[in-house]
Parts: C-alpha cells; sequence; structure tokens
C-alpha cells in the first residue's frame, strides 16, 4: 500500500484514540515530519509507476505533493504551541480531522483514476468540515454550512463530469477503464459532445473546490473563520489538489482535440477571478478575509498559467511551491495578529505592530512577497507565468493579468498596512487573553517566509526537473 | 424491461414536481424518499438479464440510503428543530414548478441532441438526470430552510446517480461502492451541521446566516 497515504491515516485513527489532550498535537509534526521526509526521498529516487496503477507517485505527483506536505509539517510545528493556547477546547477531532486531510491530500495528489480522484477530492472536502467549525462559535457554523452548500455542489458536478467523460469514452467505444493514462491513449476516439459537457462540469466542480470566481463565494467566509493553520492547509494543499485534477483533465481533453476550448475558458476563468478577487480585495475590511481574496487571485493565475501550454503549466507549478509556502507564512502571522487582537476587522485593530511586532514584521514581508515583490518565490513564478503568455502571443492577456496585480497590490497594502500602523487601540493592549509571541509561535511562518525566499532565489534543480517531467507527462509528444 | 424502467424514470421526474411544489417538510421529505426508492430499483430493472451480487448490493445500499437512512435522519432534524413549513421560500411555489416544468421539457430536447449508445437510445436516463439536476439546483437556490435545501441537494444527487446508471456495466464496483458511500456520508454530515446551526440560532432559516459579508 502507499505509505504516503497510509502513515497519516493511521496517525488519524491513533490520534483519534489518544486519551490526553495536551499530548495529541504532537501527532501532528511527527506525522509531518515522517511524511515529509517520505516524500522528499521519493521526490530525489522517483519510483517506478506502471501506467495501469489506479494511485502512483508520478512526476505531476512528485511536482507538487512535496510542496503541501512542507507546508503542513511546518503547521503541524505550529499546532503544538496553538492547541495549548486554545487548551479548553478539546481537540480530539480536530488532530484526527487534520491528518486525514493529509492522507487524503496524498491520495487525490497520486491518483491516476478519475474515480479515486473524485472520492479522495471527497472525502477532504468532508475531513474539512470539523477543522471549521473547531471555535464552535455561530460565524464559524455559518461558514462550515456556506463551505458545505458550496463545495458540495462543485463536488457533485465533479462527480457528473466524470461520469460524462466516462461515457465519452464508453461512446467512443471504450472498455470502462477510468484511468487517465487510458483516457489519453483514447484520444480522438472519445466522443466529443462528452468530452465538451464533461469538461464545463469538471471545471466548475474542481474549480468549486480551488476556490475560482465565480464558484468562490465559500471561501472568504471559511477562511476567514478558520484558525490560521486550517487557513494555511486549505489554500495550499487543497486547493492544489483541485488544480492538479484540473491539470489531468485537461491532458485527457487536450488528447481528444478539444485544447483551444481548454485553453480559452482556463484563461477567461483565471482573468475572471484575479479581476474578482482585486475588486473585493479593494473592499474588504477584514484581514483574514483578505487573505482568502488573495488566495482567489492566485488560483485565477494558476488558471491562466495552466491555459498557456507547457511553458505555463511549468511555471504555475512553481507557483503552486511559491503561493502554499508565502500563503502559509500569511496565514500563520495573521492567526497571532487575531489573537493578540481578538477581532479580525480594521474597525477594531490597528497598531498591530507595537502589540505583537514580531508576527506584524512577518505579516508585512508576507504581504510584499505575495504581491510579487522581488526577491521572493511569487514574484519569480509570476515573471515565468508573464514570460510563457508573452511568447505564446497572448499580449492582451498579459496585460489584464498586470492590471490585475496591480490593483491587487492597491488592495493588500491598504488592509496591511491599516492593521500594522497607527496606535493600537488601548482595548486590544488590555483586554482578554494576553497574548504572548512565544518562539515556536514565531519560527514556522518565519520558516515558510525563508523557504519562499530561497525557493524564488535558488530553484533548486531537482524541482526544476521534477517540474519538467510533469509537464512531459501532461503534454505527451505523439 | 426498458419500458418498466422508463415508468420509473417518469415517476422520479414527476417526483420532482411535487418537490418543488410542496411546501410543508414532512410532505418533501417523504418525496424525496420514494424518489430514493425508485431509483434504488432500477438498476435491477436494467440488468435484469445478467443480475449479480455487485448490482443486487447497489441496489439495496441505495433504496436503504435515499429510500430510508437518510429521511429518517432529515425527520429527526426537523423535528429538532420544530418546524414544518417552508415560509416565504426566495422562489414562490409558482415560479419553481414552472421553471421545473420548463427544464424538464428543456432536459429531454438537450438529451436528445446528445449522441447516446444504441443500448440506451429509447430511455429516458439521461433527461431525467437533466431534470432532476435542475430541480436540484432549483430548490437548492429558492429555499430558504436548510431541510429543504438538504432536499434539494438530495434530489440533485439522485440526478447524477440516474445518469451514472449509464455506467454501472463498465466501470468496476469500487468506483460505484466508494461513490454511494460518499454521498451519503456527506448528507450525513450536513444533518449534523443541521443540528449544531439549529442549537446555534433556534431556527433552520438560512436567511439568518447574514453574519459574514463584504
Amino acid at each position: 500500500m502507499n505509505a504516503l497515504i497510509m502513515i497519516p491515516l493511521a496517525g488519524a485513527i491513533l490520534a483519534a484514540f489518544w486519551p490526553d489532550n495536551r499530548t495529541r498535537p504532537w501527532f501532528l509534526p511527527a506525522v509531518g515530519l515522517l511524511h515529509a521526509a517520505l516524500c522528499f526521498r521519493l521526490l530525489s529516487s522517483p519510483p517506478p509507476v506502471s501506467p495501469e496503477a489506479w494511485i502512483g507517485f508520478d512526476p505531476l505527483a512528485a511536482a507538487v505533493l512535496p510542496a503541501v506536505s512542507l507546508l503542513f509539517f511546518v503547521c503541524g510545528v505550529y499546532a503544538v504551541p496553538y492547541l495549548k493556547i486554545r487548551q479548553e477546547r478539546p481537540n480530539r477531532i480536530f488532530v484526527a480531522a487534520l491528518l486525514a486531510v493529509l492522507g487524503l491530500l496524498s491520495a487525490g495528489h497520486q491518483a491516476r483514476h478519475l474515480g479515486i480522484l473524485w472520492i479522495a477530492t471527497e472525502a477532504v472536502t468532508l475531513a474539512a468540515v470539523p477543522l471549521l467549525h473547531f471555535n464552535n462559535t455561530p460565524r464559524a457554523f455559518e461558514a462550515t454550512w456556506k463551505y458545505l452548500l458550496v463545495g458540495g455542489t462543485g463536488i457533485a458536478l465533479s462527480l457528473l463530469g466524470s461520469f460524462c467523460l466516462g461515457y465519452s469514452s464508453l461512446h467512443g467505444g471504450g472498455e470502462g477503464d477510468l484511468t487517465f493514462v487510458a483516457l489519453t491513449a483514447q484520444g480522438a476516439g472519445l466522443s466529443r459532445p462528452w468530452v465538451l459537457a464533461a469538461w464545463v462540469l469538471l471545471l466548475v466542480g474542481y474549480g468549486t473546490k480551488m476556490g475560482l470566481a465565480p464558484m468562490h463565494t465559500w471561501k472568504p467566509d471559511a477562511y476567514g473563520e478558520a484558525s490560521g493553520i486550517v487557513g494555511a492547509i486549505l489554500a495550499g494543499g487543497v486547493t492544489s489538489v483541485a488544480f492538479t485534477a484540473i491539470l489531468r483533465i485537461r491532458s485527457v481533453v487536450n488528447s481528444a482535440g478539444e485544447s483551444q476550448i481548454a485553453d480559452r475558458t482556463l484563461l477567461a476563468i483565471g482573468l475572471f477571478s484575479m479581476a474578482a478577487a482585486a475588486l473585493f480585495l479593494l473592499g474588504t475590511r477584514d484581514y483574514k478575509r483578505m487573505l482568502a481574496y488573495s488566495s482567489i487571485e492566485h488560483m485565477g493565475i494558476l488558471s491562466i498559467a495552466a491555459s498557456l501550454g507547457g511553458l505555463g503549466v511549468w511555471a504555475a507549478l512553481f507557483h503552486v511551491w511559491s503561493n502554499g509556502l508565502t500563503k502559509g507564512a500569511l496565514f500563520l502571522s495573521a492567526g497571532n495578529i487575531r489573537r493578540a487582537a481578538g477581532s479580525p476587522s480594521l474597525d477594531d485593530v490597528r497598531g498591530m505592530s507595537h502589540v505583537v511586532p514580531r508576527s506584524a514584521a512577518i505579516f508585512v514581508a508576507g504581504m510584499f512577497a505575495i504581491t510579487a515583490c522581488p526577491p521572493f518565490g511569487p514574484f519569480f513564478s509570476e515573471l515565468k507565468v508573464l514570460g510563457a503568455a508573452i511568447q505564446t502571443g497572448h499580449g492582451l492577456a498579459a496585460a489584464g493579468f498586470l492590471v490585475c496585480l496591480l490593483f491587487a497590490f492597491f488592495g493588500l497594502t491598504r488592509v496591511v498596512f491599516a492593521v500594522v500602523d497607527g496606535r493600537p487601540r488601548p482595548a486590544a493592549k488590555a483586554g482578554g487573553v494576553k497574548f504572548r509571541e512565544t518562539f515556536w509561535l514565531i519560527a514556522p511562518p518565519l520558516v515558510l517566509l525563508v523557504l519562499s525566499l530561497w525557493i524564488g532565489l535558488f530553484t533548486p534543480s531537482l524541482l526544476q526537473s521534477t517540474w519538467t517531467a510533469a509537464v512531459a507527462q501532461l503534454f505527451p509528444r505523439p | 424491461m426498458i419500458s418498466m424502467l422508463n415508468l420509473l424514470i417518469g415517476l422520479a421526474m414527476g417526483l420532482n414536481l411535487v418537490a418543488l411544489g410542496s411546501s410543508r417538510l414532512p410532505s418533501l421529505i417523504r418525496t424525496v424518499s420514494t424518489q430514493g426508492i425508485a431509483l434504488g430499483l432500477m438498476p435491477i430493472l436494467l440488468e435484469s438479464q445478467h443480475l449479480n451480487w455487485q448490482i443486487m448490493c447497489v441496489a439495496v445500499a441505495t433504496v436503504a440510503g435515499k429510500g430510508f437512512v437518510i429521511p429518517g435522519l432529515l425527520r429527526r432534524a426537523m423535528r429538532a428543530a420544530n418546524i414544518e413549513r417552508e415560509i416565504q421560500p426566495f422562489i414562490g411555489l409558482m415560479p419553481s414548478l414552472l421553471l421545473g416544468a420548463g427544464g424538464t421539457v428543456a432536459a429531454v430536447a438537450v438529451a436528445s441532441a446528445l449522441p447516446l449508445l444504441p443500448e440506451h437510445a429509447g430511455s429516458l436516463l439521461v433527461p431525467g438526470a437533466l431534470a432532476s439536476v435542475l430541480t436540484g439546483f432549483i430548490l437548492l437556490i429558492g429555499r430558504a430552510k436548510a431541510i429543504s435545501q438538504v432536499c434539494g441537494y438530495l434530489i440533485l444527487e439522485n440526478g447524477i446517480y440516474l445518469f451514472g446508471l449509464l455506467l454501472i456495466k463498465a466501470t468496476p464496483l469500487l468506483v460505484e461502492a466508494g461513490v454511494l458511500l460518499d454521498l451519503t456520508v456527506g448528507v450525513f454530515v450536513l444533518g449534523i451541521i443541521i443540528d449544531r446551526i439549529q442549537r446555534a440560532f433556534d431556527s433552520l432559516d438560512t436567511r439568518k446566516l447574514t453574519a459574514l459579508h463584504e
């Protein structure tokens, strides 16, 4: 069996039966470390994957899953002091669900079969539910309800799309083999009308999970109410599963000879997501919802990049890494600020550089990183996206991309400096729980920020060659 | 057998309209549960020549899940919340019925334009699936009470299940069973959430879920 899936799931079961609330959070960094170590070992010496395997660590999984694993490990380290602060809440379900999410994410990334991919995505959606209402407030319930209803509908549509793709294979004389290898091999033999119907439904379905506009409505609520760790893992991990799902399906649609339609829809939905996110960023008054809109913007970037052929997909895989790591730093530091300030709204929070100076510094640096200021990772990956757009002759799209980036920059700086600058409100200083910036609450977001810097400046050649292999897997040369 | 199957699908399509027209929650739940049982019988009819244990498993699990377990959970949630009626839906009963009827006609038209395998050509599976998906969407969007929305989600799922019947012979059972299990669990979780929402809000009106907005 696949150890990357089984280790976290076994950890989840063990954590669910672990009696002690105080020591249970240690499962998160321990399993995370084991998972990350295994993941990077497989990355450096890729195992052979048989073509008909339903689950396997193929180049595309190798290109993305280690980023998720790394992010999870760092968030796991952060979870220990975080859950210690929240000692009043039982964390049995939280820890078990978080580990289950890791296992199911590993399954989703490695799924080479349409049905397995869907089951893993559906299961991740369900496993994330207890994470969202960990805070047990009415607002958290509201966010969870919207997440389930919108996410559930999206997942239902992606199942319908999977059936359509299956039927297109059946109609074209296929034997009902739903592995991506078999579907791609059937290529032009797939029934065209059904392939198109499947593409639309799957793009809407998995696009909902990714948070592309206009299917993004669950995202601000969920990210706004979830704790920092959950936000980081949703934004860096769950969205990337949906993105690789779209890449795998796009490869089948390409082989059926409909690549032009697939590219156009991806480009349109990507630009629309960026524009919608930029506009909402200019208006939002909540710094955690701001992160959600920023995530929607970056999903738009991924979608645009995916529409730009092999070069674009390479840039997109790069961007999955740089965006995931940087978002992690932002979510964790925002979580610290949220705990110290007691409110997510700009109406109540200001002057956080006096209250929590280190978290505020990381938050500001992370903001510059995510808005693609050099020399952080997102700058280099977005430069690659831009380069791919210009090389493939999408000048207008590149212009729209830059305008959206600019507006997003205005929106993000507006919110971030309103939170950080000024005099802290007296209530924030005196009120409620005293929050102390301990080493273990600061180190994880800082490490993620440094990783984001490192991936931009010194992109390891191992990763570059893995991304190239993944592109070769998605665009097989005839 | 195909005529018997079409009769059941026709029944399911009729139940869609009944669901759109009912304002009382118990009758809505009863409609959804009847539709679930009708759906559960279909695989047996579809594969009556070569029945095997896999198909029987799918049928039994569907009848039990869609026909009894989920409606039972919904009734429990309804009693816990102490509400019986859908008052002031976003889309009124009459407009939603008209939408549903129009959608059913459109579904038949669209389905006739799609290429089908010869063995599926005479069946109502595709129009039935499309009409149910549409009905599910109307209920999801047009109703305010959480339980009505869950019923809408169930009808949406039923439509997808109808479509899945086209593939029941070709796809391995593993996928089928996993699909069924996941859907059931999905609604189960929805049911728990309803329970919690009710405790937090003392009402199942999703209109009151408005604290989070821009």
